[in-house]
């Protein structure tokens, strides 16, 4: 183990559960912290986000690397005690995104 | 852009979709509530006026539209229309297939029951959507393929989209259909009285509210020559395109309607077109703003713009409370959580979303100066949304 992170590892934004824009709201305040360059895997439930996260990247010109379906049932351990799957976890959708190499801290400067 | 300042009674109505009533319909309906009242199957003095006054408000739809009289019937909303019409043609081809195509971004009323269907049959193969581009307009290569396959037997196309306001190429898509014996069924539920009434179709499904008539009527035409029937008993009303009697007074204010609104249609559309292009422009200058839809094979009165970080429901209540009234494709701002089928096929962005929908200049006389009351205001008002959410600096 090694105290230096891989380089590539994506930092984590669970948005399960929340409505957009909120997880898009999200995506923007973390990918403006990180700065150029830096990764970012956003964990999203809402079908808004299914649009609104590539709109997004294409809008601010981050890289959407990747799109996955995750089906998270096995976090559902006593499905009594869940009232809200979406809230739970459950089904969601991984978005990997690379931050624009423009600074984001100048968004005319973005595409 | 100068600065117009309301009154703070003064309403701007920018969702016309729905109405309101042109004023001289009004007035006919108003006068049919007298004349017409009667059922028109009926053989007394009353009954045989008003089914005169119902073949009158007939004749002058079927002029408008290029058809004859009888390919005309009167349905309960543009809505019943559709599924009526996909129904018909499903039942008159049913030895060749059972095969619908249809657009992406056509009205729900046609997906949900074309979708639905297939679910049940459990072949998904029966009910076919054809992809758009970032415009809303259908992908005209892959239409042909989803036409080229077996069992296909209905095509469905609408002439504009009521949200973002893009035409459809119905000239190719008709062509594409007609080479291989498939009919064309066409949505004009969100043109018709605004661009010209189209000519390509084997059967047409109107709504007399986009041309400022009342709800409550819906149109489906049925040319002599398309091959269309419901299955079932088929009652005698309307040709036997519904088992609803039409409503006279409903009818000839239609009727009415269509005619004022023909006579003015091109100037009315020109003037709609740069008042909506105002809006187009003011959106477009705001930050993170996308402008949606054909900036040019565009209907007129018809527009829709999202602002990223901002909440489709916010915005709708921002402009609300500062006297305008807008719809959105965003979801939350109807009765479903989902956004707009339609944005969502074209891939642009569904939160923030606020749609215009320009009412005719005969119901809203002052609509120059509501639109530069609304160019004015926006700004202001997406930024009022976005400092709430604490966004306006990201």
């Amino acid at each position: 183990m090694s105290d230096v992170p891989e380089v590539d590892a994506p930092v984590v934004l669970d948005a399960r559960g929340q409505r957009c824009p909120l997880p898009v709201i999200r995506l923007a305040r973390l990918a403006r912290e990180l700065g150029p360059g830096s990764l970012v895997r956003l964990l999203a439930s809402d079908p808004a986000a299914r649009s609104d996260v590539p709109a997004f990247c294409r809008m601010r010109g981050h890289e959407l690397v990747e799109v996955t379906d995750v089906t998270d049932v096995t976090e559902v351990t006593d499905v009594t005690e869940v009232t809200d799957v979406t809230e739970a976890g459950g089904d969601h959708t991984a978005y990997l995104v690379r931050v624009s190499p423009v600074s984001a801290t100048d968004p005319a400067a973005a595409p | 852009m100068a600065h117009i300042s309301l009154q703070p009674s003064r309403r701007v109505l920018l969702d016309a979709s729905s109405g309101p009533l042109h004023p001289a319909a009004r007035d006919t309906l108003l006068a049919a509530l007298d004349a017409g009242w009667a059922d028109p199957r009926r053989l007394h003095r009353e009954g045989r006026q008003a089914r005169r006054l119902l073949d009158q408000a007939r004749e002058v739809l079927a002029a408008g539209l290029g058809v004859r009289p009888p390919e005309v019937s009167f349905l309960p909303s543009g809505p019943t229309g559709l599924t009526h019409g996909v129904s018909g043609l499903l039942y008159a081809a049913r030895r060749r297939g059972a095969r619908v195509v249809a657009g992406a971004v056509e009205h729900s009323s046609l997906l949900v029951p074309g979708r639905h269907r297939a679910a049940m049959a459990e072949d998904p193969t029966l009910f076919e959507e054809v992809g758009v581009d970032g415009f809303g307009r259908i992908d005209l290569a892959a239409w042909e393929v989803a036409l080229g396959r077996p069992g296909t037997v209905v095509a469905a196309l609408q002439s504009v989209n009521g949200e973002i306001g893009t035409r459809q190429p119905l000239a190719s898509a008709r062509e594409a259909a007609a080479r291989r014996g498939i009919p064309l069924l066409v949505d004009a539920m969100a043109g018709l009285g605004r661009d010209p009434a189209p000519t390509d179709f084997d059967v047409l499904v109107g709504d007399a509210r986009s041309w400022g008539g009342p709800g409550g009527v819906g149109l489906l035409v049925v040319p002599e020559r398309t091959r269309w029937r419901l299955p079932g008993a088929v009652s005698e009303l309307e040709l036997g395109r519904t088992d609803v009697e039409p409503w006279v007074p409903l009818a000839m204010a239609a009727a009415e309607a269509w005619q004022q609104t023909a006579a003015v249609r091109e100037e009315d559309s020109a003037e709609a077109r740069e008042l909506v292009d105002r809006i187009r422009a003011a959106a477009g200058v705001i930050p993170d703003t996308e402008v949606v839809g054909d900036p040019v094979e565009r209907v007129a009165h018809v527009t829709t713009f999202s602002c990223l970080f901002v909440d489709g429901e916010a915005i709708v209540d921002e402009l609300d409370r500062r006297g305008f009234a807008v719809a959105s494709g965003s979801a939350c701002t109807a009765s479903t959580l989902a956004p707009s089928h339609v944005l969502a096929a074209m891939g642009v962005l569904t939160h923030g979303n606020v749609r215009v929908t320009l009412p005719l200049a005969a119901t809203d006389p002052d609509r120059a100066a509501g639109v530069d009351a609304f160019c004015a205001a926006l700004p202001d008002a997406v930024a009022a949304v976005r400092a709430r959410l604490g966004t306006d600096r990201l």
